[in-house]
């Protein structure tokens, strides 16, 4: 609770959510010894056998993850499998978990690799994190169009939520985890590589390429008009 | 500098990783070059965007099957945790 009083963030709304699925359905309520604490405490004391504790974690982490499923598989039951995949994994190994890293990078790497896995399995022969990089920085400037101070304003919330998830969708799948990770999930680009199994300057890499396609696709919708 | 530099360490400038001799090299050729100090702004607003976007819901029955099967594994397998 102490974390949470003050400012409610969406982890936090989450951890203070009524639906506490795993209590709602066990007819013996479960009680943690580790109440609204930080992560490393939840892990110990789910590791110990806090049940409370783990569903916590869950809680905390269940829409980052749909969030990374969607974004990575394009496809809501992949998404919802790779959830729930990352999930099981989770508890299944949390023994094994050493607590060298963030308990959700850990849960990010679960959930990479099983996303990908399905990619791979939808698209066996598009989908390599081992395909070479080209580098074409002269293309950057073919176009060249300012965008105004606030270019997602022009679009409806709905819209603009479409239009991101067609051009991150368009991304090759190297180039779209390595932004997801590093700049929607804001994990470091050292995570990024033991996550992906790369140097960090392969992410570092992966991360400009992204960053440069992603900027290229969202021109035609946000270049400022000539009206503007 | 050069725009074809500039573009290379677009990503660490944009991170606040650059050195900072760099860093000031780059600025440099920004103040003087438009298509590049376009592509920067343009760049940082992509990552912007994508920051700030609302993140996809989670649906309810999506969230009820994710703690069933998780309850469910929990009581077949009750020591693991």
């Amino acid at each position: 609770m102490l974390l949470c009083q003050s400012s409610i963030t969406e982890p936090c709304r989450a951890l203070l959510g009524a639906n506490n699925l795993l209590s709602a359905t066990d007819p013996k309520p479960l009680t943690s010894t580790v109440v609204r604490d930080d992560e490393s405490k939840l892990v110990s004391a789910a590791k110990a056998g806090d049940l409370a504790a783990f569903e916590e974690l869950v809680n905390r982490y269940e829409r980052k993850i749909f969030r990374l499923g969607m974004n990575i598989t394009q496809n809501r039951e992949d998404a919802e499998d790779v959830m729930q995949d990352a999930f099981l994994k989770s508890y299944q190994n949390l023994d094994r978990f050493q607590g060298d890293s963030r308990f959700y990078t850990w849960l990010v790497r679960i959930a990479v690799n099983e996303a990908l896995m399905k990619l791979r399995k939808r698209r066996p022969n598009q989908v390599s994190l081992d395909e070479p990089l080209t580098t074409d920085e002269d293309s950057v400037f073919r176009e060249i169009a300012d965008w105004g101070p606030s270019p997602e304003k022009k679009f409806a919330q709905t819209e603009l939520n479409e239009i991101l998830t067609s051009v991150i969708g368009e991304l090759d799948p190297i180039f779209r985890v390595a932004f997801l990770l590093r700049d929607v999930e804001g994990v470091s680009t050292e995570e990024t590589a033991q996550i992906l199994g790369i140097s960090e300057a392969a992410v570092k890499s992966r991360l400009l390429r992204a960053r440069l396609k992603l900027r290229q696709k969202l021109n035609k919708y946000f270049r400022r008009s000539e009206t503007q | 500098m050069n725009c074809k530099k500039v573009i290379l360490e677009l990503s660490e400038y944009l991170n606040g990783a650059l050195d900072s001799t760099i860093r000031l090299d780059l600025e440099q050729h920004l103040a003087r070059c438009t298509d590049c100090r376009i592509v920067v702004d343009t760049c940082r607003k992509t990552i912007q965007i994508f920051c700030n976007s609302e993140p996809v819901p989670l649906p309810e029955d999506v969230r009820q099957r994710l703690h069933t099967a998780l309850l469910d594994r929990i009581r077949r397998n009750p020591k693991s945790v």
